[in-house]
């Protein structure tokens, strides 16, 4: 291993050169010959009953080539969309679960749900003649103000499922949490939303699609996160397409941010009208059907109580939550609100007794989905800002109340009340050096100079845990996952030395072509340049499960990991045969095996090379070839855990904040890339900045028209909104996967929420605010300045 | 995008000959309003002008007391005129401050006047310095020019050709963007030139409308403080999810006050 490149080394990005001038590879620059294009008309309504569709005319016009109805998917019996994951609610009945036709049939569900598909030879052939088609609607209401879906008279959304109930289900024991709350000396309150949010990938969702008559097979290019979960699910629920005849590639994806797991409408269009129309077939999504149509993020109205005995301990924590799932359940859209949330209630802390309640609840709204951090930046919400909210009741420092209740790092592994086991941790330096970078002591004399200036000053703390590294296949199988959550690698040795490492899971800008490299480079020695990491492709790599909930380092490392022993092994016995030896005498380093004491050596290389021309090989006992396969099941989940800090001013005059220093402190476990880590933790807090400040999908409450439906009007965190961070690591290694990793991937964005928030409510305290929503948008903050004035005359 | 007749000027002539008796003709400067709208299928012309190659109508000359900008100059042409830069300063900024590198490059004076947004930026210093719009055929004062909310005093087939902006003792312009597309949510021009103060305020109505009572009292005291107590009324400003019409009156006030500031620096 050369430290210049191995693990822990700040390896430029290997991707870099062909993302930065422009020679990326994603689905719509594929070029297909005969290719047509597809043109989705969608519902302008929230809500409506199809009287008719006439497509006559449109059948008619220049260039089309077919069209389809929610009726011709009937006709077909091609199956619904489906939701993975069964949630049983309190009563152990299993969620409510609503149709999901690919198409509509009778009824439209949201702005954006999907009437029909023309195919054209050009794109704008296809456009045209989708304006010719006539749908008779009949507009009903429509029901798209969560905190009333379960209203009695509120729009049903399915009949499938009454009252717009999908579950209502529960964790912990409601009754011990009561009593606990009895002896209370403090009860904090808070009623938070945490607003829905547009996912926004910089590359729109695109899908190609081409069928192959000689053969029966179909190859679908898709903007996936999960290219083999995509096949499984079109293949076993959906399409019925035998899985190997079904071939689903997703070359370069320009981001994802989890709307790029789920199995669309669009792309299962695509793929099953490609027989069809015998020609290939092109979609990519504009960006206004992006805003409509990608699954939404986060979405609750939630209710919590905190008890505190008097010096501060916490004694338990209630929380009920309503999570809205949209108009249909989208892949794992019921998990989130769930075994992604209220498992992770306990935060840091060593509060022993937690009750939450979650309902999940159908509007006439897109479907919503698991969206960076998926249920963990929801929990930590929750948890710091109530934690920093009776920190200032009680008048106690917010930093002191955290430590106060810290698990302490001896207590771990980690018994949580709401399921989990944490494997490591060590909260107290993290906070330590946090508020040391942060300089929490200088604090009150930066208050004061900005007030000086006119401007309120804030100061917000978020100690986030998550849970992630997905996931312990028989845990999560036992909570009602439909899939199992390991992860596969292949290591892959051409004759002439240089290596290709087959993975299943799916960079959409995670760096993984550098990232694996470096292992490999760092266990094998092979140097960088001779490594080749392929994904996205189920036909060259081994089935996994792709990449999200910040799982690809943790457990496809791991595989990549356990195949490079297995590698090992091998060229042991080869290197022994070729050097004379015997296995056991036989060592590896850095590339190379020698025989333990003398000078005798024999690089990989070479090993590899009498592995294809087995000439002079020990044939007897060991196979010809040089590559190996492994499978990863995690044994936990990896638990990185962390504190912000955001410090911020507010112009009262006009509402506007801006935030003038942030620093995070985490603990990833061991690090491969720093620099890699250092990127995404830069996203991360953008990405939870943008939740708390700006971001809002806006629906009208009256007719159910996506308000914030373009750039125009959804708020994009930007580059000048944001000062240099102050980033830093605390190492405590997994304990339970090879190379001691967490994950870094969703960290940012689920802790920044809460610690910009806990800033506003900081600075705003002065001037008598009690509580702002998010986004803290300028107008948002003015009116609760403005309110608390008026309160404060009357 | 619907299928078009697309042209390509040298002349100001052949383009007044282009759309004559095209009633569904458009022309187009910078395209940066005009493209995206007929993308979105908004927009379905038989024609479009566009009057990039229109030599004649790009470029800044100062003229006596006047700064003379041709309706074909790029946003980022004005911003880094050092003929504007000298005579009037708030101009410059206000263009610099237009929505994004791209846009300024390629968006103009001419098209941005001519569209009339509600929330664009440009309509405050035409305003504010008593400019004067000409066109093909007239010239029109900049009071007689700007009707309602996307509606001028341009007649069809009339061509802004240039805007002569007169010199300012002071003047200064203040945007509080909208938090999304960073458009005017409210944007101030203040100045005082030779016709007196006057207070332009674009974004927050349909069209850009001037406050008197700041201009009557800036005239007698040109100072933050003499305006600090006059109130805009919220009755008929915009009102969306960025701002509510109260909030917009509210900015005006501030927004105000803090452009007579930074006029008096
Ligand atoms: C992302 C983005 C951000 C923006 N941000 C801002 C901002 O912050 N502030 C702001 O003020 N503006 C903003 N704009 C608008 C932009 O600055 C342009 O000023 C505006 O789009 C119009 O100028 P144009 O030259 O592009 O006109 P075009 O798009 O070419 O034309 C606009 C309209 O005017 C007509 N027209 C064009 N030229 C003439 C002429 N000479 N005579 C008569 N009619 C004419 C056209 O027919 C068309 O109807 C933004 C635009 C974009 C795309």
């Amino acid at each position: 291993m050369t430290a210049a490149s191995g693990i822990g080394a700040r390896v430029l990005r290997t991707e870099d050169k062909r993302f930065l001038t422009g020679t990326g590879r994603y689905v719509d620059d594929l070029p297909l010959a005969r290719a047509t294009y597809a043109y989705f008309l969608r519902s302008p309504h929230a809500h409506a009953k199809i009287k008719s569709i006439d497509t006559s005319a449109a059948a008619k016009m220049s260039g089309v080539v077919n069209i389809f109805t929610g009726k011709d998917l009937v006709d077909a019996k091609v199956g619904g969309l489906i939701c993975g994951w069964v949630v049983k609610d309190k009563h152990g009945q299993p969620h409510k679960a609503p149709a999901h036709p690919v198409m509509a049939v009778d009824t439209v569900r949201y702005v954006g749900d999907t009437v029909a598909m023309v195919v054209a030879n050009t794109y704008d052939e296809a456009k045209d003649a989708a304006e010719a088609i006539k749908v008779d609607y009949d507009v009903r209401p429509a029901n798209v103000d969560l905190a009333k879906a379960f209203d009695k008279g509120a729009p049903e959304v399915h009949p499938e499922a009454p009252g717009n109930m999908v579950y209502d289900w529960e964790i912990g024991v409601k009754a011990d949490v009561d009593t606990a709350f009895a002896k209370a000396a403090h009860v904090t309150k808070l009623d938070l939303i945490n607003n829905r949010l547009i996912p926004n990938a910089m590359e729109p969702r695109a899908a190609a699609a081409e069928y192959d008559k000689g053969t029966g097979h179909y190859t679908l290019w898709s903007t996936s996160q999960n290219p083999h979960v995509l096949r499984l699910i079109l293949s076993a629920f959906v399409l019925g397409i035998p899985e190997h005849k079904l071939r689903v590639i997703a070359p370069d994806v320009g981001g994802g941010f989890g709307s790029k797991i789920f199995c669309y409408a669009d792309e299962t269009m695509v793929c099953w009208a490609a027989s069809r129309v015998g020609r290939p077939i092109k979609w990519t999504a504009e960006r206004s059907e992006s805003f409509q149509t990608d699954c939404h993020g986060r979405d609750h109205v939630t209710h919590a109580e905190l008890a505190l005995d008097k010096d501060g301990k916490f004694l338990a924590l209630k929380v009920e939550t309503i999570a809205n799932m949209g108009a249909y359940l989208s892949t794992f859209s019921t998990a989130v609100p769930t075994y992604l949330y209220a498992t992770l209630l306990a935060g840091q802390y060593t509060t022993p007794l937690i009750y939450a309640n979650v309902k999940a609840a159908l509007t006439h709204t897109a479907p919503v989905d698991a969206y960076r951090g998926a249920g963990r930046p929801e929990a930590t919400f929750v948890i710091e800002s109530i934690v920093s909210k009776a920190a200032a009741e009680m008048k106690i420092d917010a930093a002191e109340l955290r430590r106060k209740n810290f698990i302490p790092s001896t207590a771990f592994p980690y018994q949580t009340p709401v399921a989990l086991q944490y494997d490591s941790g060590n909260y107290p330096p993290i906070i330590d050096e946090a508020m040391k970078i942060a300089d929490y002591k200088g604090f009150e004399a930066r208050r004061a100079e900005a007030k000086s200036r006119g401007k309120l000053r804030g100061i917000g703390f978020s100690s986030y845990i998550e849970a992630c590294g997905l996931a312990p296949s028989q845990v999560v199988g036992s909570l009602g996952a439909g899939v199992g959550q390991w992860e596969a690698a292949q290591i892959k040795f051409n004759p002439t030395g240089n290596v290709q490492v087959m993975t299943g899971a799916h960079s959409h800008g995670q760096s993984h072509e550098t990232t694996f490299a470096q292992i490999i480079h760092d266990k094998l020695g092979v140097p960088m340049d001779q490594i080749e990491i392929v994904h996205g492709d189920t036909a060259t790599t081994p089935f996994g499960m792709g990449t999200y909930g910040s799982r690809s380092l943790a457990v496809g490392g791991s595989a990549i990991i356990k195949a490079t022993e297995k590698i090992i092994a091998k060229g042991k016995k080869i290197a022994a045969h070729l050097m004379e030896a015997s296995v056991a005498d036989v060592e590896f380093d850095n590339g190379v095996f020698k025989v333990t004491g003398t000078d005798k050596n024999v690089p990989l290389a070479q090993v590899v090379f009498a592995a294809y021309v087995p000439h002079n090989y020990p044939l007897g006992e060991v196979e010809p070839g040089m590559d190996e396969n492994a499978f990863y099941d995690p044994a936990n989940f990896v638990y990185p855990a962390g504190t912000q800090i955001c410090e911020l001013e507010i112009d009262p005059e006009t509402g506007t904040t801006e935030i003038v220093a942030f620093t995070a402190i985490d603990d990833f476990g061991n690090i491969i890339n720093p620099m890699i880590v250092e990127g995404q933790v830069h996203g991360g807090i953008v990405q939870g900045v943008g939740q708390a400040l700006f971001e809002a999908a806006v629906y009208d409450k009256d007719t159910g028209q996506l308000i914030s439906g373009s750039f125009m009007d959804y708020t994009m965190p930007r580059a000048d909104n944001f000062p240099s961070f102050k980033l830093g690591y605390k190492v405590t290694p997994c304990p339970h996967n090879p190379l001691g990793v967490k994950g870094c991937g969703e960290a940012g964005a689920i802790a920044s929420p809460a610690a910009v928030m806990n800033a506003v409510h900081n600075a705003l305290a002065p001037v008598g605010v009690k509580h702002v929503e998010m986004p803290a948008t300028p107008l948002n903050v003015w009116q609760s300045i403005q309110g608390a004035q008026h309160q404060a005359a009357e | 995008m619907y299928d078009f007749a697309y042209h390509r000027p040298k002349s100001v002539a052949d383009a007044i000959g282009l759309l004559k008796g095209k009633t569904e003709a458009r022309v187009m400067s910078g395209g940066m309003t005009l493209i995206p709208t007929l993308k979105q299928r908004l927009a379905r012309p038989s024609d479009v002008v566009d009057l990039g190659g229109v030599k004649e109508l790009a470029g800044i000359k100062v003229e006596g007391n006047n700064v003379v900008i041709g309706g074909m100059t790029r946003h980022a042409d004005v911003a880094s005129s050092a003929d504007v830069k000298a005579a009037i300063p708030a101009l410059a900024y206000l263009a610099g401050h237009i929505g994004d590198p791209q846009v300024r490059n390629r968006g103009t004076m001419g098209g941005s006047v001519a569209n009339n947004d509600p929330a664009a930026d440009y309509p405050g210093a035409v305003v504010a310095l008593n400019a004067t719009v000409s066109t093909n055929t007239r010239k029109i004062a900049a009071d007689d020019f700007f009707k309602g909310l996307f509606e001028t005093a341009l007649a069809e087939g009339e061509l802004i050709t240039g805007i002569s902006f007169p010199k300012a003792e002071k003047a200064a312009y203040m945007k509080f963007p909208n938090p999304a597309s960073r458009y005017a949510m409210v944007g101030v021009f203040v100045a005082k030139t030779a016709a007196g103060v006057r207070v332009a305020v674009t974004g927050a109505g349909a069209t850009v409308f001037r406050v008197k009572a700041m201009e009557e009292a800036l005239s007698k005291n040109f100072s933050s403080a003499a305006i600090k107590d006059i109130k805009i009324p919220a009755d008929g400003l915009n009102s969306d999810i960025h701002g509510s019409a109260e909030y917009r009156a509210h900015l005006v006030g501030v927004m105000a006050r803090r452009a007579v500031d930074a006029a008096n620096k």
